[in-house]
């Protein structure tokens, strides 16, 4: 505990881990997604036949809320999956306090969310992960998919939520150490995307992108 | 974690296809197999979508097999992703050869590659890729379900489905021009007729125990008025059950043959028969593995064919079919070609009672016999019928008396559904009805 408080620890985590962090993310990402792409062009049946139009029509649909069948026929997790993507994603780009640091080392000024929105918002995600936790037991279908890195990986984004959430209301541990554990879980979620499969934030438009090709210009049907 | 869910235990099946297979493997024989094939296969489709797949079970409702077993996830495309490619690739190629056999009768008898898990898939995963991928890897393993790799066989000795000599077909098409000609007058067949604007082709069975089909099909040709040809050679078969069991070089050398049938005949357009699967071969996957973007001899389907004819009023429908009828959309011209609108409009046109399926187009419920599986033979029957009462279910909702099927994987299964769940319907193609539907001028008319 001292050292988690400790002024050098925390100077590290917020200074070089940070952008350690966000070179591996970077690089990894940059990396797999070359991998797959250079791995295409050898498979040659499958770059040929993306396409921009049929590919971003695709990702339309399936990235409006509702606008599938299938996200129509389940109304409670496409809630919960839209939410918390959308809250996953806006609320640490907007937030305050990490606009504050953006702005104290760069002069950066992004627009900020309000603050009581920005709890709700926190909430939300810490939700919607134990909502797909609890399904991981509930429904049958899901259960019999489930690993141990399934879990792994919503730990993984469950922690810099909760631990910003406890740093932000001052609860339960000193708010140095809170805020200590809360940079170096949100350095992990971003060290962990490229290599686990919350790659899926990379490759989910580009599989998506191909199938609405193939749907759309190979074989003229639709794929919502 | 994966919990083994409790799967309801079914009478063991004996495929002697799976078991000799099986027999001739060695864990060494299996592990190198399957990673030479893993590495031939590229891997990067592979690997972006066993990175993106979250396990969220989505796709699960999109499967007639898991909804037709109450929701048990063995039957769930990710459940059956799981005991096979997953299986594969966490064990690094080291499964033992029962292993191998179970991982063949899921990827051979429980999956149809119809696609709709695609449809249902946030991300768009391509599951019927990842299980031909399996069926691949089994090919290659020498692991194929007895029936099919038999018609595997076929195609590669004889160029079709049905162990056909050339004289039978050509006779076939003489007694079916012969037969015909009893109801129009000089009724043709024309053979090898170089520069035709159309060839014909039809699936192996068709000459073999379906030869009306071709007499129905050379009615219409005739009295729309369509030059036409069928190749007396090679090629005339459009079928490919090579694809289904995963040996690509086969599939390969019969859709060459087809192809370069119609090239030789300088023919504008190859038009298929009433075939799901077919169609789904040379439009979509033969011309591929030649390299070609789209097939080099444009191709449609006979739904796009009868709807042009009707449309373009090159043939006048003057009787309708009165039974009240509903319509099965095969998946390989649907989700394959979007071609439910043209069905429908095809169907509407010749039949008085329409009742349409829900769900429908491109979300239809597969026929269970599509993608080798009905190929698997009489030993796999019973689970295939057992693997779609959701089908059966939704025929019954329409309360029609006829299930038009413009497929022949279809078009069988669903008499076996229909039979097995006794609904009391009866299946039939476009052209069984067209053919009684269309005005045959007077000139055209056999004298009785």
């Amino acid at each position: 505990m001292k050292f988690l408080m400790s002024e050098g620890f925390y100077e590290f985590v917020r200074g070089p881990m940070v952008w350690l962090a966000f070179l591996v993310f970077i690089s990894g990402s940059t990396y797999r997604i070359y991998k797959i792409i250079s791995g295409l062009k050898k498979e040659a049946v499958v770059l040929p036949y993306m396409s921009f139009k049929y590919g971003l029509r695709s990702i339309a649909h399936w990235a409006t809320p509702f606008g599938t069948v299938n996200w129509r026929r389940h109304p409670v997790m496409t809630t919960v999956t839209f939410l918390f993507h959308f809250c996953l994603i806006i609320t640490p780009v907007f937030l305050l306090a990490h606009n504050i640091l953006l702005f104290q080392s760069w002069h950066i000024r992004l627009w900020t969310l309000p603050e009581g929105l920005a709890d709700l918002m926190t909430l939300i995600v810490m939700l919607s992960c134990v909502f797909f936790l609890l399904r991981r037991f509930v429904a049958r279908e899901v259960r019999f998919v489930t690993y141990p890195s399934d879990f792994f990986i919503l730990a993984i984004v469950f922690l810099p939520f909760f631990t910003g959430f406890l740093a932000y209301h001052q609860l339960f541990l000193p708010y140095k150490a809170l805020i200590v554990l809360h940079i170096l879980c949100g350095e992990l979620m971003l060290i962990a995307i490229p290599f686990t499969r919350l790659a899926h934030m990379l490759f989910s438009v580009f599989t998506r992108a191909y199938t609405g090709s193939e749907f759309g210009m190979v074989r003229h049907a639709r794929d919502w | 974690m994966a919990v083994a869910a409790e799967k309801k235990e079914v009478k063991k099946i004996i495929d002697l296809g799976l078991e000799e297979g099986a027999k001739k493997l060695t864990p060494e024989k299996i592990e190198i197999t399957i990673n030479n094939a893993l590495a031939a296969m590229g891997g990067a489709r592979l690997d972006a979508y066993v990175s993106t797949c979250i396990h969220c079970g989505l796709c699960s409702e999109a499967c007639h097999f898991y909804l037709s077993h109450d929701g048990d996830p063995h039957f769930s495309p990710v459940g059956k992703v799981k005991q096979t490619m997953w299986e594969i690739l966490k064990n690094k190629g080291r499964v033992s050869p029962d292993s191998v056999k179970k991982i063949a009768e899921i990827a051979y008898t429980e999956c149809n590659l119809c696609r709709r898990c695609s449809m249902y898939c946030p991300f768009g995963i391509d599951i019927a890729y990842i299980i031909s991928s399996v069926r691949r890897i089994c090919h290659l393993l020498g692991v194929t379900p007895q029936y099919l790799q038999d018609t595997a066989h076929s195609h590669a000795a004889t160029m079709n489905q049905m162990w056909l000599k050339q004289d039978e077909w050509i006779d076939t098409l003489f007694w079916q021009e012969d037969d015909y000609r009893r109801e129009i007058k000089n009724l043709t067949i024309p053979l090898d007729k170089e520069g035709a604007d159309i060839m014909y082709s039809v699936i192996g069975p068709e000459p073999k125990f379906l030869a009306m089909l071709i007499g129905n099909a050379a009615k219409i040709m005739n009295v729309a008025g369509i030059d036409w040809t069928f190749p007396s050679f090679d090629g005339w078969d459009n079928s490919d059950m090579a694809m289904f069991s995963g040996d690509q070089e086969i599939m390969g050398r019969v859709k060459r043959a087809h192809f370069e049938a119609a090239m030789r005949l300088k023919v504008k357009r190859i038009v298929m028969g009433e075939c799901g699967h077919a169609f789904r071969s040379v439009y979509d996957v033969g011309n591929r593995w030649f390299g070609w973007k789209m097939p080099p001899v444009p191709v449609i389907h006979a739904i796009q064919f009868y709807y042009e004819l009707i449309k373009e009023g090159r043939i006048k429908i003057v009787k309708k079919f009165k039974e009240p009828v509903t319509l099965h959309d095969p998946c390989n011209v649907m989700r394959g070609r979007g071609l439910g609108d043209m069905a429908r409009y095809v169907v509407n046109a010749i039949c008085e009672d329409f009742r349409d399926m829900s769900p429908n187009k491109e979300h239809n419920y597969c026929c269970a016999a599509g993608g080798g599986v009905i190929n698997c033979g009489p030993p796999w029957k019973l689970k295939r019928m057992e693997g779609n009462r959701v089908k059966a279910e939704q025929m019954k909702a329409t309360g029609a008396r006829v299930v038009i099927t413009p497929c022949h994987n279809c078009h069988s299964g669903i008499e076996d559904i229909i039979g097995y769940y006794k609904l009391g319907m009866h299946t039939k193609f476009i052209s069984d009805i067209l053919v009684d539907a269309i005005e045959v001028p007077e000139s055209m008319k056999a004298k009785k």
